[in-house]
């Protein structure tokens, strides 16, 4: 008993002084990690993940300019609102690049963006995209446009809505682009109903949509132009198109009011053509139209990627985020309204 | 006779007892009873760091969600929770894990008996494979069992974006929990307490009525209350295979990633908060049913 104890003792001792040894250790090199050299510049990035690569390639080229040279990165990527919460809750950043402008009003409110970060030529975006269907090689349904979408046999994967605030997109595409043609807010609801009872599954996020489909949960998918461009370039086999009526995607970029002076560099330089020209490659639309388009690996007509549909609205004409949120996703919204109907029916 | 057996008596007592006094004084009885009422300095030291480590991992983030649900009041905590999609998951959710919950408690149960009790090749590696769902991230969990039992099925199930995926993904996440707290017990069991009773005349479900189970009780009840609590928190393995259809498959944790998702984090942790309750009740519930069982013995 007694030896026992008097071991038990040490070993406790021994423990604490392992721990703390292992704290102080811990804590040393985290400082030494981090060397600011002078001349040396570390820029934090902080962004959903889809543009990871696309933001890398323009890093590079970045450091190629006399604003860049010496400029270190450090990034994180994850999903957009749990990124944009992060920041608000100090993850350190000094410029964000989010999927929905939502995410930058968070960081404005919380006193981190300046009120004005909309004011430049882009209105504080800095990259852009369409809602597409996808569809099945070959497209074997013969699906053309929405209104396809409601016929027997389509089964529809789209991310949800609720969890995932960039999937709010695709459902506002199917609604307004009735209203673009013409049709009544009632027509509208009455056509996203229809669409909900064709939807078979809504995973969490686009790529997790993405995925699902290529499982072959459903033979639609709904997605953004860019994600369907990216897969196809990672070799994804599947067909996709630009319905005559669609949304078009806007995602902004924002440098924190304490950031480093480099950082407005940076999105200067996001903006620039040079900087257009890498997201382009990535599959999404430049914000300026005057970016010469090259060649685009993965799009449905490499040579002319981004082809205009002829209604092409934006969230703008629905009346902004805020209008938008209250209207269709809140609770009591038209959105989970439907899927009350829907989804008890099923 | 008698003063010769007073005597004895005497001599038997008198020296016995000054004896017995010197050892419970000296050595036995003294740090038994210091050690029930007070601590030495190691293990008050070792209690003290518990109790810090358990407040700063457990009881304060728990008491933050709970201050965090009743910030909006009760009327913002009653409104999410009658929210009837939020209550359709709630539903879903706590009845699947109670479903999971018991088929672990006869399948864990069976499996920790074959891997204690049986030799078979391969033993080794199923003891090995076991502990995989532990260590598999849980969103890959969720494309696996969608690769396998989603529209691309080998066995030809399409099982993708049903209830059903609901239960597999929590059976899959929690089937290690009552295995791995069965079998060290199972491994300590006397097998002639088993032998005795059959030496009695019990047959052999009569023993493991009423000598196996009673000894496996906690462990069972602990690995239930384990595999209960996982249950009504998964998320990731979902994500992918249940499809998160509203009153059909959503689970009370895309719930609150949703209400996360929309700054409403009043809403998140009211939900959060009764699924606390709900597994405190559980755990309750299951630790009445253990010590029942365990009268038995």
């Amino acid at each position: 008993m007694s030896i026992r104890k008097l071991l038990r003792g040490p070993s406790i001792a021994a423990a604490i002084a392992a721990a703390t040894t292992v704290l102080l250790t811990g804590c040393v090199g985290g400082a030494a990690t981090a060397p600011d050299d002078a001349g040396k510049t570390t820029l934090h990035l902080v962004g959903y993940a889809v543009p990871k690569e696309a933001n890398n390639a323009i890093q590079k080229k970045f450091a190629e300019t006399p604003e860049g040279k010496d400029v270190t990165w450090q990034e994180s990527y994850g999903p957009s609102g749990d990124q944009s919460r992060a920041v608000v809750n100090g993850l350190k950043a000094d410029y964000v690049n989010f999927s929905l402008e939502g995410d930058v009003t968070r960081l404005v409110k919380a006193g981190l963006v300046a009120e004005d970060w909309k004011s430049g030529p882009t209105k504080g975006i800095v990259s852009d995209s369409a809602v597409v269907i996808v569809v099945q090689k070959g497209n074997p349904l013969g699906i053309k446009d929405w209104s396809d979408l409601t016929k027997p046999g389509v089964k529809i994967v789209t991310p949800n809505p609720a969890s995932s605030g960039s999937a709010r997109w695709n459902i506002l595409a199917a609604y307004q682009q009735v209203i673009a043609n013409g049709g009544t807010d009632a027509e509208a609801k009455a056509y996203l109903t229809k669409f909900f009872n064709h939807v078979a599954a809504l995973p969490g996020s686009g790529r997790d949509a993405t995925n699902a489909f290529l499982q072959g949960s459903a033979n639609v998918l709904i997605s953004y132009e860019n994600e369907a461009i990216l897969a196809r370039q990672s070799g994804e086999d599947f067909d996709y198109i630009l319905p005559a009526a669609t949304i078009k995607i806007e995602n902004p970029g924002a440098v924190l009011k304490d950031a480093n002076p480099k950082a407005n560099a940076y999105l200067d330089f996001v903006l620039s053509t040079a900087g257009q020209e890498e997201f382009v490659k990535k599959g999404f639309r430049p914000v300026s139209t005057n970016t010469p388009v090259g060649e685009v690996v993965g799009a449905n007509n490499p040579a002319e990627p981004f082809p205009v549909p002829p209604k092409l609205f934006t969230i703008s004409e629905l009346g902004g985020w805020d209008a938008v949120n209250a209207k269709f996703f809140d609770e009591g919204g038209l959105v989970p309204e439907i899927q009350k109907a829907t989804g008890r029916s099923q | 006779m008698t003063p010769s057996a007073g005597t004895v008596e005497a001599e038997q007592s008198a020296p016995t007892t000054p004896a017995g006094t010197a050892t419970n004084a000296g050595g036995r009885r003294l740090p038994r009873a210091k050690s029930a009422t007070s601590l030495t300095p190691i293990s008050g030291l070792g209690l003290g760091i518990a109790l810090m480590w358990f407040s700063l991992l457990v009881f304060i983030p728990l008491t933050a969600v709970l201050v965090q649900a009743s910030a909006g009041g009760w009327s913002a905590y009653w409104d999410a929770l009658t929210s009837p999609q939020t209550l359709a998951a709630l539903r879903l959710t706590v009845g699947t894990a109670v479903l999971v919950t018991v088929v672990n408690v006869v399948m864990g149960t069976a499996i920790a008996w074959v891997l204690v009790r049986d030799q078979f090749r391969g033993k080794q590696l199923l003891e090995v494979v076991i502990d995989i769902p532990f260590a598999l991230p849980t969103i890959v969990a969720g494309l696996v069992l969608l690769s396998l039992y989603g529209p691309s099925s080998p066995l030809g199930v399409n099982w993708a974006n049903t209830r059903v995926a609901v239960f597999l993904a929590f059976l899959f996440v929690t089937l290690p929990f009552i295995v791995r707290t069965v079998q060290p017990v199972l491994l300590e069991l006397e097998h002639e307490v088993e032998e005795a009773a059959a030496s009695l005349g019990a047959n052999r479900l009569t023993t493991f009525r009423l000598v196996i189970l009673p000894s496996l009780a906690p462990a069972i009840t602990a690995g239930a209350a384990l595999s209960f609590c996982r249950a009504i928190s998964e998320y990731g393995s979902l994500v992918l295979l249940s499809g998160n259809l509203p009153y059909s498959t959503e689970v009370a944790s895309v719930r609150i990633m949703s209400s996360i998702e929309g700054d409403k984090l009043t809403e998140a942790a009211a939900v959060a908060s009764i699924l606390l309750v709900v597994a405190l009740i559980v755990i309750v519930v299951l630790d009445l049913i253990s010590r029942r069982v365990a009268r038995y013995a």
